[in-house]
């Protein structure tokens, strides 16, 4: 256990009854997260990542396993834990008959502000998000970005020290996206932390200190985006070879120069040390053999590089 | 008190949003105009049959229309959660602080206040068709009205959390408001129907409501259903709004 862990698990799990028996939503999951971080909780749809943030949030009760967040146990002080946190579901929690200042007024006296200081806490967030204009319009006539910042302003009403955001970026167009970034970026510098959830390869990278990919209920690594990658050290090498995979992985797997080769989605993808010596080599060995590649892809790993190790499956096509 | 507190932002912001866009008030209140308009007259002759109750038709017939509305009013009030919870805000006002129960009572004392101006509007307009004012009756017949709001709506907004949808809730709130007022004797008294559906409506709350409005609406204070209908609902409401209350503080789990 850190010091400056704010949000911290043990052994946390979750089961639900599913119709073939009991389904365990979140699997045994151990977390720490550093005060004033941003942290990614990265995995496909139905990993068990919205599971873990409504039990971090107090509104699921965990099967097992404890869960503390700003010093306060989720299971036994919920109302202390409550008071230090804010949370944006999916759903987004700003009524669409609503205007925009309304509904950041009633969250403010809600966490017990008076009539005059929660209007000019109102006035404060929507100053800062960009939406004074649009503050005495109801949220239904708001663009989807616009909504999403309002949501976001409505869980920081409170100041609070921890902000839960589940999929904060999901369905924006990707200007729209950027600015949500910018925003999250920015609780940064008031010293909030930040946990969220995507399954955007692209977001965990541009945007978290630190993360957790998740899968099938439990996290099968977790660290910087950059640590995580480089323990796929070296580059990545996707072959097309039109149906001759199986060949092709195991005459490259003798190779000295290639660290680990296998076959993904009928792609041959080939882990090594050094891609623009290897290229030369790869063609020259699968032309001897008779064999002509399609395609051929070099990059520096990605995420989805570390989710593919890690599980054996490509995130992007989970997530589709 | 934070609950009072809290239950007056509730109520406030719940009475603010109805306002704004009528439409369910409006759709409420339309149904018993039409009952008040195009079934009222009939019961002028049925009024001469025996075992029709003392009173004039109108003072037998308005009650019991306020209770129908009361019970519909109420009973669909759940359709507003659903809206609310699709959108994420009672998910949102659960990881808060707040009361939960202030949660249920400021919607409830919403609806109650939608009601009892429906009712008010009703009772005036019934005037014309010869219903016999009794203003004490009457009063105290609108805090029978408000009770039986108390006790519907946590009913209707506890199968909304656990329903989720319109569509599921529809028709289990059907399935219970048919039933319960075709057992009041609301339409026509049930001193007309034979004695084993006479039995059956004694179970029923609403009958004794009914009853119990009726009596106030002739001014025949002594009835011992006023009493009786009273402590019935008090008890329900009590028991519907700690259920109600419990429900929310489980609406995200």
């Amino acid at each position: 256990m850190s010091a400056e862990a704010i949000i911290e698990t043990a052994g946390l799990r979750r089961t639900f009854k599913g119709k073939g028996g009991p389904v365990e939503a979140v699997a045994g999951v151990d977390l720490s997260v550093a005060a004033g971080d941003i942290f990614g909780f990265l995995g496909p749809n139905g990993a068990g990542k919205t599971t873990t943030l409504r039990i971090l949030a107090t509104l699921l009760p965990p099967t097992a396993g404890t869960a503390c967040v700003a010093g306060f146990d989720v299971g036994r002080e919920p109302q202390q834990v409550r008071k230090r946190i804010g949370y944006v579901a999916q759903a987004g929690g700003s009524y669409r008959e609503a205007t925009g200042r309304e509904e950041l007024v009633i969250q403010g006296r809600l966490f017990g502000l008076s009539k005059a200081d929660a209007s000019a806490r109102a006035v404060e967030i929507l100053d800062s998000l960009e939406l004074t204009d649009a503050a005495d319009r109801t949220c239904g006539t708001y663009s989807g970005g616009m909504r999403r910042r309002l949501n976001i302003g409505i869980g920081m009403v409170h100041r609070p020290p921890v902000l839960f955001l589940d999929e904060p970026t999901t369905g924006l167009d990707p200007q729209a996206r950027a600015r949500m970034w910018d925003e999250i970026r920015k609780l940064r510098e008031t010293g909030t932390t930040v946990f969220l959830t995507t399954h955007y390869l692209e977001e965990a990278d541009a945007l978290c200190d630190r993360l957790a990919i998740i899968d099938h209920g439990k996290i099968v690594a977790e660290g910087s985006p950059s640590d995580l990658k480089r323990e796929i050290s070296g580059d990545v090498l996707t072959i097309g070879v039109n149906g001759h995979g199986e060949r092709v992985v195991e005459l490259m797997a003798a190779q000295p120069f290639v660290r680990e080769a296998g076959l993904e989605a009928g792609l041959v993808r080939l882990y090594v040390d050094k891609g623009e010596e290897a290229v030369p080599h790869v063609l020259r060995l699968l032309d001897s053999n008779g064999l002509a590649p399609s395609t051929m892809d070099l990059h520096r790993p990605s995420l989805d590089d570390v989710f593919l190790k890690k599980t054996g499956r490509s995130l992007r096509e989970t997530a589709a | 008190m934070r609950t009072i507190r809290d239950t007056r932002l509730i109520f406030e912001r719940s009475l603010t949003l109805s306002l704004r866009n009528p439409v369910w008030v409006i759709m409420g209140i339309i149904q018993p105009i039409l009952y008040l308009l195009l079934f009222g007259p009939l019961l002028t002759n049925i009024a001469r049959m025996p075992g029709f109750p003392p009173g004039g038709a109108f003072n037998v017939f308005v009650p019991g229309i306020l209770v129908m509305t009361a019970l519909f009013g109420s009973g669909f009030v759940g359709f507003g959660l659903c809206d609310e919870m699709r959108e994420g805000v009672v998910e949102r006002m659960v990881v808060t602080p707040m009361s939960r129960m202030a949660m249920l009572l400021g919607r409830s004392l919403r609806d109650v206040s939608l009601l009892l101006a429906q009712a008010l509007l009703l009772v005036v307009l019934s005037i014309p068709f010869g219903l016999e004012l009794n203003v004490g009756g009457v009063a105290v017949g609108f805090a029978m009205l408000a009770l039986i709001g108390l006790m519907m709506s946590p009913v209707s907004y506890t199968l909304a959390l656990v329903l989720k949808n319109e569509e599921s809730l529809a028709p289990v709130v059907n399935g219970v408001a048919v039933p319960l007022l075709l057992l009041s004797g609301v339409m026509l008294p049930m001193s007309l129907a034979p004695e084993w559906l006479q039995t059956l409506a004694r179970f029923n709350p609403l009958y004794h409501a009914v009853a119990a409005m009726r009596a106030l609406f002739n001014a025949s204070y002594g009835d011992s259903e006023i009493v009786f209908g009273a402590a019935l609902l008090v008890i329900l409401a009590v028991v519907t709004m700690t259920l109600g209350a419990r429900s929310f503080s489980r609406a995200a789990a």
